[in-house]
C-alpha cells in the first residue's frame, strides 16, 4: 500500500482533522482481558485433565496423597518447564536442558563424595558450573546468531556423553555413583533440598481430622515434598520477575523483536544469556533436589525432560517464535503432565497412553496458542 | 536559551563510503517549531543524512552544529542524549507487547528497593493513556497488543514515545509510505502538534503532497547534494516535484498520464 499518488484534498497545510468516536471500539470486556493471558489455555486444560480423571480414576488420586504424587514428578518438571518458558519467552531454545540435569548431577555428586565438600558448598559450585555452561550456551548462540535450537542440541549430545565418560571415570567403570546422600550429612541446609516440608502443618492438620492419619495419630501423608515447594516458589518469583519488573519487559521485547528492543534501548545480549544461565541453574537444582532425595545419581537423569519441558512450556502458552507466553502458564502444564503420567496408573487404562495423550495435547495447545496470538494481535 | 539558535544546523557535510562518495556537501538548518521537509528520489542520499545526524554514522567532512555546538556523535545513544530522536520505518515497536509497555520498553520507571523493586505499571498506564489520548486514540485500553492498533496509530504512539521522553528534534523516516489516506492525515495532523509543542521535525519522504501537507521549509536532495531551500512560500507543489525528479522528464510523463503522478 504505497500511496505515492493518492489524492489529498483532505490534506489542507495545516490538517484539521475532526476528531472521530470510533464507532467499533468498546469498553474491554471482562472476557477479553481473561482472553488475554496466555496461560489461559493451560488453565482450561487442566480443568478438563481434572475432570476427566476424576470420573474415570480411582477416587485414591484426589486424596491428599495422590495428590502429593501428582505433583512430585510435576514439581521436577516444573521447575525445567517454568525455566524453559522464560527463555522461550526471550525468544531461545535450549534442549541441552536434560543432559544438563545428567552432568549437573554427576559434578554435585563428586563435589560431595569425591572432593568431601559441604553441602552447601557443593550445592553453590554446583550452580556456578551450571551458570557458566549456561552462559556459554548463551553466548555461543548470540555470538554466531546461529539459532539457539542447533547449538543447544549440540550440547544435549555433548553433556550427555561427558555425564556417562565422567561417572565412568568418577566411578571406575559404572554409570551410576552411590553414596552421595549418606556423604552430604544432615542439618538445616539439608532439609532445605531433600525431604519434606511443613511438617508441624500436617501433624496439626491431623491431630484435628482436617487429613487422614494413622491409628497412632502420625498423619499418612507428614509433609510437603520440598520439591514442590521450590516448585510453587520459582513459580511464584518467575511470574513476578516477568509481569513486574524491568528485566520482565525485556524477556518480552527480546523475544518479540530483538533489533526494536535494541533500538530501544534494552540489553538484548544480556537479558538472552541470562536467561541461558537461569535455565541451566534450573536444571542444577532440579540435579541437586532428585541426587539428595535419591542419595546417587546416574547417566540417564534428565533423559527427554529437555522435551517435556518445552511442551509443558507451550501448553503453558509459550510462543514457539518467542515474545509471548506465561511462566505460571508452565507451572499448569508441568501439573498437567504430573496428572496424566501418575494419573493413568489410578484408571483402567493402560498407562502407556500417556506419550499419546502428550502428542495430542502438545498438537491441540499449539493450535491454541496460534488462534489466540491472532485474537490478541488483532491478525487476520 | 536563544531562541533563534537553529535546533540542528550542518554545513557541507561530506560522507564517504569507501570509494563511494554518499552524500557531497549537503547543508541544512532546523529551527524550533518547523517541520523541515527532506524530499529526495532513491539514492539522493537521504538515509544517510538521517543516519548521521541519528549517530549511526560519522560524517567524514563539514559541520555539525546542535544548538550552536558541534557535536560529534559516536552512537545513536549519543544522539538520543542530544534530543535527537528518529522514529525509523520499522517503529521499533513490538506487535504481541502491549502498547504501555512498547511505549516504556528499555525506559521503565521503577518504585521500591531492590530486591523488590518493580516497574511502575500503574503511572506507565496514566502515561500512556494520556499520550493516546493525546493522539486521539483515548477510547483504547493501554494493556491491548500494538498489533491491534492501525499503521497509522503505531506510527503516533512511537512519536509520541520519542516527543515524550524528551526528544527537542524528531527525524521522522518515511512515516506515511506504507499508510492509507485516513491514517496518513492523522500522521500528518500528529507531526502538526508536535511542531507545536516547538518541536523540530525532519520529515523524510518521497512524496511531494505529504511534504507540502505539513511542511515549513524544503530541503531538496538529489545525488547527494542539497538542490536548494525553499520556504513554503518561495516555491508551489508542482515546482517542488520536479525539482524532486531533477528534471522535466517527469513533468511530461504526467502530462501524458493526466497529471496523476
Amino acid at each position: 500500500m504505497v500511496n505515492t499518488t493518492q489524492p489529498t484534498a483532505d490534506l489542507s497545510p495545516a490538517p484539521t482533522v475532526k476528531k472521530i468516536q470510533d464507532e467499533r471500539l468498546r469498553e474491554v470486556s471482562l472476557v477479553t482481558k481473561i482472553m488475554r493471558r496466555p496461560e489461559l489455555g493451560a488453565l482450561a486444560g487442566l480443568i478438563l485433565v481434572a475432570i476427566f480423571f476424576f470420573s474415570t480414576a480411582d477416587a485414591s488420586m484426589f486424596t491428599l496423597a495422590g495428590i502429593m504424587n501428582i505433583l512430585s514428578p510435576a514439581a521436577q518438571l516444573g521447575i525445567l518447564a517454568i525455566a524453559a518458558a522464560l527463555l522461550m519467552i526471550g525468544g531461545e531454545f535450549d534442549l541441552s536442558i536434560g543432559s544438563m540435569v545428567a552432568f549437573t548431577g554427576l559434578v554435585f555428586g563428586a563435589f560431595i563424595t569425591l572432593s568431601g565438600w559441604p553441602l552447601l558448598l557443593a550445592i553453590a559450585a554446583t550452580l556456578i558450573v551450571a551458570a557458566v555452561l549456561g552462559g556459554l550456551n548463551g553466548q555461543m548462540v548470540i555470538r554466531t546468531r546461529l539459532p539457539s535450537f542447533i547449538v543447544t542440541l549440540a550440547f544435549l549430545f555433548i553433556l550427555r556423553g561427558l555425564s556417562l565418560v565422567g561417572l565412568k571415570w568418577a566411578t571406575g567403570g559404572s554409570t551410576q555413583m552411590r553414596g552421595i546422600g549418606d556423604q552430604a550429612g544432615e542439618g538445616l541446609i539439608r532439609e532445605l533440598f531433600s525431604g519434606v516440608a511443613f511438617e508441624g502443618v500436617f501433624s496439626w492438620l491431623a491431630a484435628h481430622d482436617v487429613i487422614a492419619k494413622f491409628p497412632n495419630g502420625t498423619p499418612t501423608v507428614t509433609g510437603m515434598p520440598v520439591s514442590i515447594v521450590w516448585f510453587i516458589g520459582f513459580a511464584l518469583l518467575a511470574t513476578w520477575i516477568l509481569l513486574r519488573t524491568r528485566v520482565g519487559n525485556w524477556i518480552f521485547a527480546a523475544g518479540g523483536d530483538p533489533n526494536a528492543a535494541r533500538n530501544s534501548g534494552v540489553p538484548v545480549d544480556r537479558v538472552k544469556t541470562g536467561l541461558f544461565m537461569l535455565t541451566a541453574c534450573a536444571a542444577a537444582l532440579v540435579a541437586i533436589l532428585t541426587v539428595l532425595d535419591a542419595g546417587s545419581t546416574d547417566a540417564r537423569r534428565g533423559f527427554q525432560k529437555e522435551f517435556e519441558a518445552i511442551i509443558a512450556a507451550v501448553i503453558g502458552g509459550c510462543l514457539l517464535t518467542g515474545g509471548y507466553g506465561s511462566a505460571i502458564g508452565a507451572f499448569f502444564g508441568a501439573i498437567i503432565f504430573g496428572m496424566v503420567s501418575i494419573g493413568l496408573t489410578y484408571t483402567r487404562f493402560d498407562s502407556d497412553w500417556f506419550q499419546v495423550f502428550l502428542g495430542a495435547m502438545l498438537l491441540l495447545a499449539v493450535l491454541f496458542n496460534n488462534f489466540i496470538r491472532r485474537k490478541v494481535t488483532g491478525e487476520r | 536559551m536563544d531562541k533563534n539558535v537553529p535546533l540542528i544546523e550542518i554545513r557541507n557535510l561530506v560522507k564517504h563510503f569507501g570509494s563511494v562518495i554518499a552524500l557531497s556537501g549537503v547543508s541544512l538548518t532546523v529551527n524550533r517549531g518547523e517541520v523541515m521537509c527532506l524530499l529526495g528520489d532513491n539514492g539522493a542520499g537521504k538515509s544517510t543524512l538521517i543516519k548521521t545526524l541519528a549517530g549511526v554514522h560519522r560524517p567524514t567532512s563539514g559541520d555539525f552544529l546542535v544548538e550552536g555546538r558541534p557535536v560529534s556523535f559516536s552512537s545513536p545513544r549519543d544522539a538520543l542524549d542530544a534530543g535527537i530522536a528518529t522514529v525509523y520505518q520499522d517503529l521499533a515497536m513490538i506487535p504481541l507487547m502491549s502498547v504501555t509497555r512498547n511505549f516504556f520498553m528499555g525506559r521503565e520507571p521503577v518504585k521500591g528497593v531492590w530486591p523488590f523493586r518493580r516497574v511502575d505499571f500503574e503511572r506507565c498506564d496514566e502515561v500512556t493513556r494520556e499520550e493516546m489520548h493525546r493522539i486521539g486514540i483515548d477510547v483504547r485500553d493501554p494493556h491491548q497488543a500494538v498489533g491491534t492498533l492501525s499503521g497509522g496509530e503505531r506510527q503516533c504512539v512511537a512519536i509520541a514515545r520519542a516527543v515524550y521522553f524528551g526528544a527537542k528534534v524528531l527525524i521522522l523516516d518515511e512515516p506515511t509510505s506504507a499508510l492509507g489516506v485516513a491514517q496518513t492525515s492523522m500522521v500528518l495532523k500528529y507531526i502538526h502538534q508536535v511542531r507545536q509543542k516547538g518541536l523540530g521535525v525532519i520529515f523524510i519522504t518521497h512524496n511531494v503532497r505529504h511534504a507540502y501537507a505539513v511542511g515549513d521549509r524544503f530541503t531538496v536532495l538529489n545525488r547527494g547534494k542539497t538542490l536548494g531551500t525553499y520556504s513554503k512560500t518561495e516555491i508551489q507543489i508542482e515546482e517542488l516535484q520536479n525539482l524532486m525528479a531533477g528534471g522535466k522528464e517527469l513533468q511530461a510523463v504526467s502530462e501524458e498520464l493526466g497529471g496523476m503522478v
